[in-house]
């Protein structure tokens, strides 16, 4: 029985992998709920992240390219959200589909660019292209992002589409799918659904002759070049498909809540997807996902933690060692919760610079092999 | 005389100072084996270079298969072309499974240099997979296919690499020092092995310093010193040939 459900996990196909995604992730309201995770707006947050995290690992997990600027497509995707709510209607599939096709725009630009170079060079371009569009979006770009404002939804927006269906009515509308709210649980469930989406995407290039090619590329790209492909055009499509699901994340952004801020594009945002790719596992398809699931749990629910917790938490034992233990376990909560972040990470390149998912391998290979010997045993025995 | 595959003329490059080719001519007839060989820091691989598009040379001209030319084409071009080449320090892909390392340059012969094709499945791929499967059991690794290729040794690497140039069936094949860093053990294999793709009638250029490898597998030779083709011809006019004697071969006993 347990041999059957390790070769589930061994040698998936295409169909039953994403299958058990989708399983995972719809029902993560059930699953979260004990570590105190079940609140919509964190669930969102967990999913949009998800697809900016499986996309960029495209780019970086498959190619060995890392990118510093992909915060720029989540802004870039989140205003464009916002100027189709704006411009033409509240129902967030036209949204989505010009944040996408904008951010790969932009992506296909920018990568063309850097592209021309590798290693820290590319990096330090990606890096300058974000900075660029950061400092020009409370500069020049301020009748399109609003600067420091922000871009927010207005009472006499004309919304074209809606407009023409439909009177106005009273008050700031709110973002639907066909009737659907975009609040709360529904607005997780749609977003949820857009990441299975997503991960199919990205599951099918991993596991493709496409993705086998970024894989050579980032193996060695000299050998790629002389045995017949033009690395370039690869490298440049890997960076607009990563673009275009940063994109698409952005505008989930806007579409659980309809505001666009310059602050999403600056490179700490792009700093925070690298660090969940590493955390989780670069190159690996659930790496990232576990990446953006600790590095979200940690900034939500460690950093809501207080002393008063703490010691809620600890009063089973006598006063003194309650105190003693808050003492040493505060730093690392609430402010501290990136004292905790940085310990963490630290540990994992350490030790696992694979990620948890070279963890989660490690104790998957143990047990494999142990319970193996023990059926080996008991055979013997027979 | 059958058009030559390759035809290389008045081909010159140097490196500062350093003149590391000096008006080669050369001419490689289809299905031949044309072996250059020459004293550490010849110029052979130099030519190798400037043949597959990793160094222009400073004149000169590299016309391959009646007429096309080779100079100022990207590597990847001249590989699309039909030429393949074996580094002399192995290059393979170190994080991929032989067998991936294997179908990759069947997937550049068969698709091209770019390729947009996002949602083929590899699983789906069979042909290619049975093809790679068939070259690496014809270089005695078909064992190790799920293997990953960094793990290998030397000689299996460029074993490995080997294969990778054979599954695309080029119309020249330049092996720079196949054997080099192989047990004499594996040097033998794969020396039958060359033998045996030379019976498959690939042209080859074979660079070696193994003069037993050189003169059992060479139709013809080349001798390379300093920069020059000081002698070429088959191999018994090389071993006579008393330039040649002193240049090079001097203390080897043939
Ligand atoms: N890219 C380069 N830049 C500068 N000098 C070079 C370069 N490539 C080769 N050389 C020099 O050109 C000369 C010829 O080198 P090459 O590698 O072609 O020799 P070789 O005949 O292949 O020798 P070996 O048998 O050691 O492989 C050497 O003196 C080498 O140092
Ligand atoms: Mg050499």
């Amino acid at each position: 029985m347990m041999k059957r459900l390790m070769n589930i996990f061994k040698k998936q196909s295409d169909l039953t992998t994403i299958l058990l995604f989708a399983a995972g992730v719809l029902t993560m309201p059930i699953w979260l709920d004990p570590i105190g995770a079940n609140y919509p707006d964190l669930l969102q947050k967990f999913v949009i992240f998800g697809i900016f995290a499986v996309g960029y690992n495209i780019l970086f997990g498959l190619t060995g390219y890392l990118s510093f600027g992909h915060a720029v497509f989540l802004g870039v995707g989140s205003y464009t959200a916002v100027w189709s709510f704006k411009l033409f209607t509240m129902n967030v599939l036209p949204a989505m589909l010009f944040a996408t096709l904008i951010s790969g725009l932009i992506a296909a630009a920018i990568g063309f660019v850097s592209m021309r170079r590798s290693g820290i060079y590319f990096s330090i371009l990606t890096l300058a292209f974000a900075q660029m569009f950061y400092n020009l979006a409370y500069s020049v770009l301020i009748p399109i992002t609003n600067g420091e404002t922000g871009l927010q939804l207005r009472m006499h927006d004309i919304r074209i589409i809606d407009n023409y269906f439909s009177d106005p009515v009273p008050g700031l509308p709110s973002t639907e799918f066909f009737g659907m709210s975009m609040n709360g649980y529904s607005g997780f469930y749609f977003c949820a659904v857009v990441l299975i989406l997503a991960f199919y995407v990205a599951m099918k290039i991993f596991r493709s002759p496409f993705g086998l090619k970024l894989k050579a590329i980032k193996s060695n790209q000299h050998r790629m070049r002389y045995i017949g492909s033009d690395t370039r055009p690869y490298l440049i499509t890997a960076f607009i498909i990563s673009g275009m699901f940063a994109g698409l994340a952005g505008a989930l952004l806007a579409v659980t809540d309809p505001l666009a801020g310059a602050e999403r594009m600056q490179w700490t945002a792009s700093g925070e997807v690298i660090l969940m790719t590493i955390l989780g596992g670069v190159g690996t398809l659930f790496g990232p996902l576990i990446g953006v699931g600790v590095i979200k749990y940690l900034e939500n629910i460690f950093s809501a933690i207080n002393d008063a917790v703490l010691h809620n938490f600890f009063s089973f034992m006598p006063l003194w060692a309650e105190n003693l233990l808050v003492a040493i376990t505060a730093p690392f909560v609430g402010e501290g919760w990136h004292l905790t972040l940085g310990i963490l990470f630290m540990v994992i390149i350490i030790f696992l610079p694979g990620g948890l998912m070279e963890g989660f391998q490690k104790i998957k290979t143990r047990y494999l092999t142990k319970s193996m010997k023990d059926s080996e045993s008991t055979t013997k025995q027979e | 005389m059958s058009k030559p595959v390759l035809k290389i003329s008045n081909v010159n490059k140097s490196f500062g100072g350093l003149q590391a080719l000096r008006d080669i001519n050369l001419e490689i007839e289809r299905g031949k084996v044309h072996a250059i060989i020459g004293p550490n820091g010849a110029g052979k691989s130099t030519l190798l270079n400037v043949l597959v598009g990793l160094l222009e040379p400073d004149s000169g001209s590299v016309t391959f298969n009646g007429g096309i030319n080779v100079i100022g084409k990207s590597p990847h071009e001249i590989n699309q072309m039909g030429l393949a080449r074996v580094f002399q320090t192995p290059e393979i892909f170190p994080d991929l499974s032989l067998l991936e390392n294997v179908m990759i340059p069947a997937f550049s012969k068969r698709d091209g240099a770019f390729h947009f094709q996002l949602f083929r499945s590899l699983a789906s791929e069979t042909k290619i997979t049975q093809e790679a499967k068939e070259v690496l059991a014809s270089v005695g690794m078909e064992a190790k296919a799920d293997e990953t290729a960094g793990s290998l040794s030397r000689g299996d690497k460029r074993r490995l690499e080997l294969a990778m140039c054979l599954i695309q069936h080029p119309d020249l094949l330049l092996l720079d020092e196949p054997t080099a860093g192989m047990a004499r053990h594996d040097t033998n294999k794969t020396i039958e092995l060359l033998k045996q793709i030379k019976e498959g009638g690939m042209t080859k250029i074979i660079i070696e310093h193994d003069m037993h490898v050189v003169f059992s597998l060479a139709d013809t030779i080349s001798v390379l010193s300093q920069g020059a083709i000081i002698a070429s011809g088959i191999p018994d006019e090389i071993r006579g040939n008393p330039i040649v004697q002193e240049a090079y071969l001097g203390g080897v006993e043939l």
